[in-house]
């Protein structure tokens, strides 16, 4: 399926969307498609909304959004995210904010189809004073109360990975994040790959399958769509573009200039994969292969 | 004045913290870069897990997000982080985890989440990320922050994560082990006192002040009797921050000489 196609049929305005992927793996193309397509009034949830939840809080298509960090990581703050919060622009954005442990549980939780799980923290801190949605319970098993953390269930969840096959069972290696938790909470999922491989490779290799087709909805063959994140032996992190954007986001009027190039301006990911040539040639990985394993019998 | 900077020296009074052995929690910046330092001088054994999910990290360039892939190379072991938050971090394997913030009071509460009224904040920062369960799982937790009245107020505006909260017992009496140990600011060094919990200074670095120090802090900030000044960073200390650790300067900027 096309990213056009997958963005048009599984993501809808009003919906509990979920892009994870913990520095590693973010799906921006994805992200890209859902501004260019005027996705509105959604519900953002993720532990670091990153440069991409930023873009979309800027371009108007977030009401809300569930969080742990929202920051440029080792740079700054996300200026879109701040003007929301501080000044209500470009509209006023809802919040609703835990700690990476509560969002990794709260994932869990919508997972395994259980209401909520507890946790040892949350003793002290005035994130339960501010957020009604944390509870306590008594332990039905020793003497002490556990702060609790209510499950998240996303309408669609959107992971980017190195490979998968036409079915969608789906491989990752290096940073896993939350994205298989994320993925087992959701009502549909779209998976968007470096490359789409023959199931004989999959099988090949079978503990590296993160997520089973089973619960994937649409599969998309999207080079560099995790760009300017990175993806573990295809390409490295754009550190120098998430140092740039700084200054790009901080004024709102070359933020606007930054979307209308790279996002409206462009049609698709092609596109930018070919303005952006000259820079994923520099940015792509060594090659380090691990140790070959045996899993015959 | 000799040639290195505050920053140096607080990376190097960090890594001091650190025991061969530990299982340390590492941030990026003077977190980073003091476990780093420890790792090649005098804790090789030393094992680094960073809350993305890489464990037993041994990072061939200055990690600039915790996310980093170069944490992933080489390391023993990469994990989802609902295993680096349950089994790691609240089974209780992590040593020591190192904290910032825009706030630290005297009792090493840290706030990381707004300036002002949570529902109307002058400045709303990033937020908890995995500070608040570092904070509150840890064995032994190291503050590094700015030293000044704005810094270290005698109340933070939010408690992030929680440090000994209103002093005393207060920590303990909810259920909570651990606690913040060290905060090393670039003015001195502080611990906390056993029974009241409050913040005591008993280190200050080179060229600064008694009067310095008690100036730029948000209480009338105790000072033990032997008050002794931090060491300086070494030579060799020096050396490999400025060529391995950080040759860009990126996290350390405002290199002296």
């Amino acid at each position: 399926m096309t990213m056009k196609d997958a963005i048009a049929r599984f993501v809808r305005d009003g919906d509990l969307v979920v892009m994870e992927g913990f520095t590693h793996l973010i799906p921006f193309a994805a992200g890209h498609e859902i501004i260019r397509q005027h996705r509105r009034d959604l519900t953002l949830a993720r532990l670091t909304p990153d440069l991409i939840y930023d873009q979309l809080i800027f371009a108007g298509c977030v009401r809300k959004m569930i969080f742990s960090w929202a920051g440029n990581p080792g740079v700054g703050p996300l200026h879109a995210f701040r003007r929301a919060v501080e000044q209500g622009k470009p509209g006023p954005l809802e919040i609703e904010e835990y700690t990476h442990f509560g969002m990794v549980l709260r994932f869990m939780a919508g997972a395994s189809n259980l209401p909520f799980l507890p946790t040892r923290n949350y003793p002290g801190t005035d994130l339960t004073e501010v957020n009604p949605r944390f509870k306590k319970v008594h332990s039905p098993y020793s003497d002490e109360d556990l702060w609790c953390v209510p499950a998240l269930n996303p309408d669609v969840t959107i992971v980017h990975a190195q490979r998968a096959d036409a079915d969608g069972n789906t491989q990752v290696w290096g940073l896993y994040g939350v994205q298989k938790e994320a993925a087992f909470a959701s009502r549909r999922v779209i998976v968007t790959v470096e490359e789409i491989v023959e199931p004989a490779v999959i099988r090949s290799d079978p503990n590296r399958t993160l997520i089973p087709g089973t619960i994937v909805s649409a599969v998309v063959r999207e080079p560099f769509g995790a760009h300017p994140s990175f993806v573990q032996g295809a390409y490295d992190r754009d550190n120098d573009f998430y140092m740039r954007w700084d200054a790009i986001s901080r004024d709102e009027a070359t933020f606007q200039t930054y979307l209308d190039e790279w996002v409206y301006g462009l049609p698709d990911r092609a596109a930018y994969r070919e303005k952006m040539a000259a820079r994923f040639s520099e940015l792509q990985a060594d090659r380090q292969l691990c140790a070959p394993v045996n899993y015959g019998f | 004045m000799a040639d290195y900077t505050t920053s140096e020296l607080m990376v190097s009074r960090a890594a001091k913290e650190l025991k061969n052995g530990d299982v340390v929690f590492v941030g990026i910046g003077v977190p980073s870069l003091a476990v780093n330092l420890a790792y090649r001088m005098h804790a090789p054994g030393i094992c680094m897990i960073y809350e993305s999910g890489a464990v037993g990290c041994v990072p061939k360039r200055l990690p600039i997000s915790i996310g980093d892939p170069c944490l992933v190379t080489g390391s023993l072991a990469v994990v989802p982080m609902l295993d680096v938050f349950n089994l790691y971090l609240q089974r209780g394997l992590i040593d020591v985890g190192f904290l910032g913030g825009a706030q630290v009071d005297r009792y090493g509460n840290i706030n990381s989440t707004v300036i002002g009224d949570y529902r109307r904040p002058k400045v709303r920062l990033p937020g908890s990320g995995g500070a608040c369960e570092i904070a509150t799982l840890a064995k032994r937790v190291v503050i590094t922050i700015a030293n000044s009245k704005r810094t270290l107020p005698d109340r933070v505006d939010f408690i992030t994560s929680p440090g000994y909260l209103r002093g005393g017992r207060e920590r303990e009496s909810l259920g909570l082990s651990g606690g913040p140990e060290l905060v090393i600011t670039d003015m001195g060094v502080y611990r906390f006192d056993p029974k009241t919990r409050e913040m005591v200074l008993i280190s200050i670095h080179p060229g600064v002040t008694l009067q310095t120090v008690k100036e730029n802090i948000g209480w009338d900030v105790r000072v033990v009797k032997d008050l002794t000044e931090t060491p300086p960073p070494t030579a060799e200390e020096i050396r490999i921050i400025r060529r391995e650790l950080d040759p860009q300067g990126i996290f350390l900027k405002s290199k002296a000489g």
